[in-house]
């Protein structure tokens, strides 16, 4: 089953940890069939938010929620169940600084 | 008619020894509670039935198993046939366990520990773990479950009907944890636990102080866990369950008011629960790897085995408390300390500690502390001191006996009776 974990931090740790220690722990996971896909994001600022209603586009910036943590990146790994994904969760370098989400992967129903 | 109604009775004795059991294989033959359940019902209808007909199996867990197991694999065999698309990717292939395999007492065992380590998963809320181990590993009732804990029956229900979807969605495996993880994970089981005790114990809000139907629970459970799992602070926690339970007759006056343990009477006191609850406690300290609930287990069995307050050793549990503090740094056990240690050395030198804590900020608004604070200014004759220290407890309280407890000290101080 799929899961994706969510990286959450606060603006001030968003560089705590070292991408290349961030792409070392995506490379491990990978090495172990554990990863979809994983990326970094660009800060909150640079994000848009699209909206359709009525058939018209609405685009503000960024996202309104006001929380002090924002999302800074995520993986999306496969894993067995639940313990198994916290386990790999807790192996994802800014788990230390911020938190992760684990969500499981819905599928889409036909 | 008579037979059937003697194997009426046997069905309901079996229902109430085995139904847990029961229940447990079936969510790991199933790999779904609300299945699991429905086929164990299904099952125990179909005891009603051929029981009587056919006379009572040699093991009828193993022929409820069997039943509810056939049952539900007919029922999603029905159910296939209409909705075709029901993402049957996730069941277990139901087909492909071995009939005899998983009756093996062991397995069975280990089912019962399985049911409880998926309850208490950290990943479910503590109130739904605590809903869902009373619902599943106990057998009560949703409503049940409302009624101890003064919460409308749809707001629990709801509760544990998202705690299912969760297991259910996000995967939570059916799984005794791995030794690795088996601390952590023991320590979620044993929270859950003691929290259904200390509701049932002193009911954090409400007229009575005591719930016995939940005390007995958590003690269930508690011996449910040593039995499956012997491990040293399981032992603990059952011995200070049961050395509290120990004085619940003595803890309360027949009008209903709290009694201090300094003043019950202590031939009241159960003492065949001290004893076991000793023991307990002394196995978990043999073990060299218990932790706090051992403690605290060790510092009510000090209390439970000294002939009257006076006698109490105090020196040896504020000793015990001091190691408490260090394990599990915690202001409400420092109080704890700080009353053995008035017990010591005298109220000026417990007074000492509660205003360290009060002055560091913590505790402000627990009334305890603000009782403890009172108790020690009365006994210094600080009257005015202890008044006001009252009256702050008394606005924090929301239990009705402590309350009173706390109006009689008042009119004690007030009549110039202290």
């Amino acid at each position: 089953m799929k899961y994706i974990c969510l990286v959450y931090l606060e603006d001030h740790k968003l560089h705590a940890v070292h991408d290349s220690e961030c792409a070392a722990c995506g490379d491990g996971f990978r090495q172990r069939g554990l990863l979809v896909a994983a990326e970094a994001l660009q800060p909150v600022e640079t994000a848009t938010t699209v909206r359709v209603r009525n058939g018209k586009l609405s685009v503000t910036d960024g996202p309104f929620a006001e929380t002090k943590e924002q999302l800074a990146g995520f993986y999306l790994i496969e894993a067995t169940d639940l313990n198994e994904a916290i386990q790999i969760a807790s192996k994802i370098p800014p788990a230390r600084e911020g938190s992760v989400e684990v969500r499981p992967v819905r599928a889409l129903q036909p | 008619m008579e037979a059937t109604e003697h194997i009426r009775e046997t069905v309901d004795a079996v229902y109430t020894s085995e139904s847990r059991r029961v229940l447990a294989t079936l969510i790991r033959l199933l790999g779904d509670f609300d299945a699991a359940e429905e086929a164990m019902h299904d099952a125990f209808r179909a005891a009603l039935e051929q029981w009587p007909r056919d006379g009572v199996p040699a093991n009828p867990r193993a022929w409820l198993v069997s039943t509810g197991r056939f049952k539900a694999i007919d029922t999603r065999r029905r159910l296939s046939r209409f909705e075709p698309l029901d993402d049957s990717g996730d069941v277990p292939e139901t087909g492909s366990v071995d009939p005899e395999a998983w009756a093996d007492r062991e397995s069975v065992e280990d089912d019962r520990l399985r049911l409880i380590f998926t309850c208490c998963h950290p990943a479910l809320a503590p109130d739904a773990q605590v809903a869902l181990t009373l619902r599943e590993v106990c057998g009560l009732t949703t409503e049940e479950i409302a009624r101890t804990f003064l919460t409308p029956a749809p707001t629990m229900a709801q509760r544990i009907v998202r705690a299912k979807a969760k297991i259910r969605d996000a995967r939570i495996p059916y799984k005794v944890p791995e030794t690795s993880e088996l601390p952590e994970r023991l320590d979620a089981v044993l929270r859950v636990i003691y929290l259904v005790f200390n509701e049932g114990y002193t009911a954090s809000s409400g007229a009575a102080v005591t719930r016995h139907d939940l005390s007995s629970e958590a003690i269930r459970l508690g011996r449910l866990l040593v039995g499956l799992l012997p491990e040293p602070e399981a032992l603990g926690l059952l011995g200070l369950m049961l050395i509290h339970e120990s004085r619940r007759e003595a803890r309360m006056s027949a009008s209903g008011d709290l009694i201090l343990l300094e003043d019950q009477d202590r031939s009241l006191w159960n003492r065949e629960f001290i004893a076991e609850g000793t023991a307990l406690v002394e196995r978990a300290l043999r073990s060299r790897r218990f932790g706090p609930y051992t403690i605290q287990g060790a510092i009510a069995a000090v209390h439970a085995n000294a002939r009257d307050a006076a006698a109490t050793d105090w020196n040896e549990i504020v000793g015990l408390y001091d190691a408490l503090v260090r394990m599990t740094p915690s202001p409400v056990i420092e109080l704890n300390r700080a009353v053995a240690v008035a017990l010591r050395d005298g109220p000026a030198a417990g007074l000492a500690i509660v205003d360290a804590i009060l002055d560091r900020g913590d505790l402000r608004d627990y009334r305890l502390a603000h009782a403890v604070r009172a108790d020690f200014c009365r006994r210094l004759g600080r009257t005015s001191d202890a008044r006001d220290a009252y009256e702050r407890a008394r606005a924090l309280t929301r239990q009705e006996p402590e309350r009173r407890f706390l109006e009689r000290r008042i009119a004690e101080l007030d009549s110039g009776r202290s």
